[in-house]
């Protein structure tokens, strides 16, 4: 079983970011980098799916500054065969500038039964590329797979949606976005980082399209007004009732 | 739930380090977050160390981690493996001590004592935590002098019988194998101690839980007590030989000690920062007072201080020119400066600060322990005391 897995190097969310000077970034001092947590999902199932096959190779591609490489070692050391980086300045902003870089290389070093993707990144939230991805491959794709059953060539899959779980069928080779729940993510362990280093990872420059996207600005949310405390104990239970009535307009 | 633990690096240390070295240290800080934190309050409560973590230690890589790949370690270089005892020891100093028990004072000397055919037979079986190992040295009235020691081997035609009794000995009543150190020769004769390895169900072993102990709860300690313990010929560590044997173990314990305390000064001052930032007394969180400001700038102070150490330390252990004195500073001065941080802590948290919700005080409780265990601070002070002066005060 070939099955490519495309990761994603995203700041920590415990991180706190600041916004850069020029106003439209994230400012990258002191930021902790890891490996989008819904993309470890990904990198899970792929590595799952080798194993129950019993042969195959399961090949990350991550697109991306140099520092890409560290986050490819990652899925490395939890046990992927190889990796890729598709390396450019910067991630774009505009996906489908992504998505044409990654399908173009997935197309050269195809064909694959399996190309996993995480639902989203956690820095952009815009869980745009994997389907992107799907169509300029011409394959099928599943977003937010939650729970994955593979027979033959035939994929079912859960995806949890409001209230719900929807279960669909497509044939392999297909795309899918990992959601939480379908797998617990194993640790890297310690010979695995250190066979890690020993494993091929190719950099390779790529030159973007240029994108139809443009960021204008990023800015913090704006600070939480400070609470009020209203008075204490039973006797202000009916002033603040009639805040939360008049002023907040909540009940 | 606790907020989520960031360790400290006030002085940029991580850039210091390699990518191997922080990917090593972050998986076993997300192993701690995700396996032993959320058991460790009951398991110290309980008395017992949390056995079913073994498997998944091992599947990590985490026993004897510094030894080669080809007895299934992980062959890590020794920066990697203070790492690993700092995050382990941020979460327990007990769970932490297992680690050392196993890697650095029975793997360590069955790599470097033993016989081709004792490393193939022992080295892979306990880098995989199938089989659990414990050290004997200490003596019930041995302790800071080993050298004293009256456990006695006598070789027969056809092997060795052992006798005496051990004291404090961690993962005693776990352990498939002790590593025994013996006198082959007269009472008052130091040189003439070997290793021995004695598994445990072999006749006339025993050992026996140490009970009582308000300190390093989540841990086994145990007696040993070996009464007419007949091993085969090839049961003796071959290339052993006089007290610098053991010695040698307990200088690669206690460069694991001095960066695991470390990670226990780590966990306390993150856990006092953000009490700080969060109690609120006189209308404003207590972290605005000049008394824990004092006392938290106190602890990133001698904090960053013992990082720098045990970084440089484990530099000139990779590079093979560390000193056994050298370690003793460390262990000496990491140690202290832990069991500081965390009193300071426990007292910066008021009456919080005594429940095992917080860490603090198992921190502080457990570090007594590790004050006094592998060469006590005193003993240490001695040591580094001989080395300035060429004077011994043992003697």
């Amino acid at each position: 079983m070939k099955i490519a897995v495309c990761i994603k190097r995203v700041p920590d969310s415990e991180t706190r970011v600041k916004t850069a000077a020029d106003g439209k970034s994230l400012d990258d001092a002191g930021v902790k980098f890891i490996l989008n947590p819904y993309d470890e999902f990904a990198v899970e199932e792929a590595l799952q799916r080798k194993e129950k096959a019993g042969a195959g190779e399961v090949v990350v591609l991550a697109l991306g500054g140099p520092a890409g490489q560290e986050t490819i070692r990652t899925a490395l050391a939890m046990g992927a065969d190889r990796g890729i980086l598709l390396q450019t300045d910067a991630v774009p902003p505009d996906a489908f500038v992504t998505a044409q870089a990654i399908a173009a290389e997935l197309k050269a070093g195809g064909p694959w039964d399996l190309v996993f993707f995480g639902k989203m990144a956690i820095d952009d939230y815009n869980g745009a590329v994997g389907p992107m991805v799907a169509e300029l491959l011409d394959l099928p794709c599943v977003t937010a797979v939650s729970h994955l059953a593979i027979e033959g060539a035939t994929v079912t899959a859960d995806r949890e949606i409001e209230g719900a779980v929807e279960v669909v069928r497509c044939a392999l080779p297909a795309v899918l976005t990992t959601d939480k729940g379908i797998n617990e993510p194993r640790y890297p362990a310690l010979k695995g980082i250190m066979a890690a280093k020993k494993k091929p990872l190719d950099v390779k420059a790529v030159a973007l399209a240029a994108g139809v996207i443009e960021v204008l600005e990023m800015t913090p949310p704006p600070a939480r007004k400070e609470g009020k405390i209203v008075g204490e104990g039973a006797t202000a239970v009916p002033e603040l009732v009639r805040l939360l009535r008049e002023e907040a307009k909540v009940l | 739930m606790a907020p989520k633990y960031h360790g400290v690096d006030f002085y940029a240390i991580d850039s210091l380090l390699s990518e191997e070295e922080r990917a090593v240290r972050d998986t076993v800080r997300t192993w701690v977050d995700g396996e032993l934190m959320p058991v460790i309050g009951d398991a110290y409560l309980e008395g017992k160390f949390p056995k079913h973590l073994i498997p998944g230690m091992a599947e990590l890589g985490l026993f004897g981690a510094n030894l080669p790949e080809e007895y299934g370690c992980a062959g890590l270089n020794n920066v990697a493996y203070g790492l690993i005892m700092q995050e382990l020891e941020r979460g327990d100093s007990g769970v932490r001590s297992f680690a050392s028990v196993q890697g650095a004072l029975v793997m360590y000397p069955i790599y470097a004592f033993g016989s081709d055919d004792q490393k193939r037979t022992w080295l892979p079986q306990m880098a995989s935590g199938k089989a659990i190992g414990c050290f004997g040295l200490t003596e019930p009235d041995h302790g800071s002098n080993p050298a004293g020691m009256i456990t006695v081997a006598r070789e027969t035609k056809d092997g060795w019988v052992l006798n005496g009794a051990k004291m404090w000995i961690t993962n005693g009543s776990t352990a498939h194998v002790a590593v025994v150190w013996a006198k082959t020769g007269a009472p008052d004769d130091s040189g003439s101690i070997r290793g021995f390895l004695v598994p445990t169900d072999t006749r006339g072993f025993s050992a026996k839980d140490q009970k009582g102990k308000l300190s390093l709860r989540a841990s086994d300690t145990s007696e040993l007590v070996l009464q007419d313990v007949h091993l085969p010929k090839d049961a003796i560590l071959p290339k052993s030989g006089g007290l610098k044997s053991p010695l040698m173990c307990l200088t690669q314990a206690r460069y694991g000690i001095s960066w695991g305390a470390l990670g226990a000064a780590m966990a306390c001052y993150d856990e006092a920062v953000s009490y700080a930032k969060n109690r609120v007394m006189f209308g404003k969180p207590i972290g605005g007072f000049q008394l824990q400001q004092a006392r938290l700038a106190e602890m990133l102070t001698e904090i960053t201080k013992a990082q720098l150490l045990v970084l440089q330390l484990g530099r000139l252990k990779d590079q093979g020119s560390m000193t056994p004195q050298q370690v003793s500073l460390a262990k000496r001065n990491n140690v202290s400066m832990a069991t500081d941080v965390a009193r300071e802590t426990r007292r910066l948290l008021g009456a919080n600060g005594i429940l095992a919700e917080y860490q603090a005080m198992r921190h502080l409780a457990n570090l007594e322990s590790v004050y006094t265990y592998e060469g006590t601070h005193d003993v240490h002070t001695l040591v580094l005391g001989q080395e300035i002066t060429g004077i011994s005060a043992f003697e």
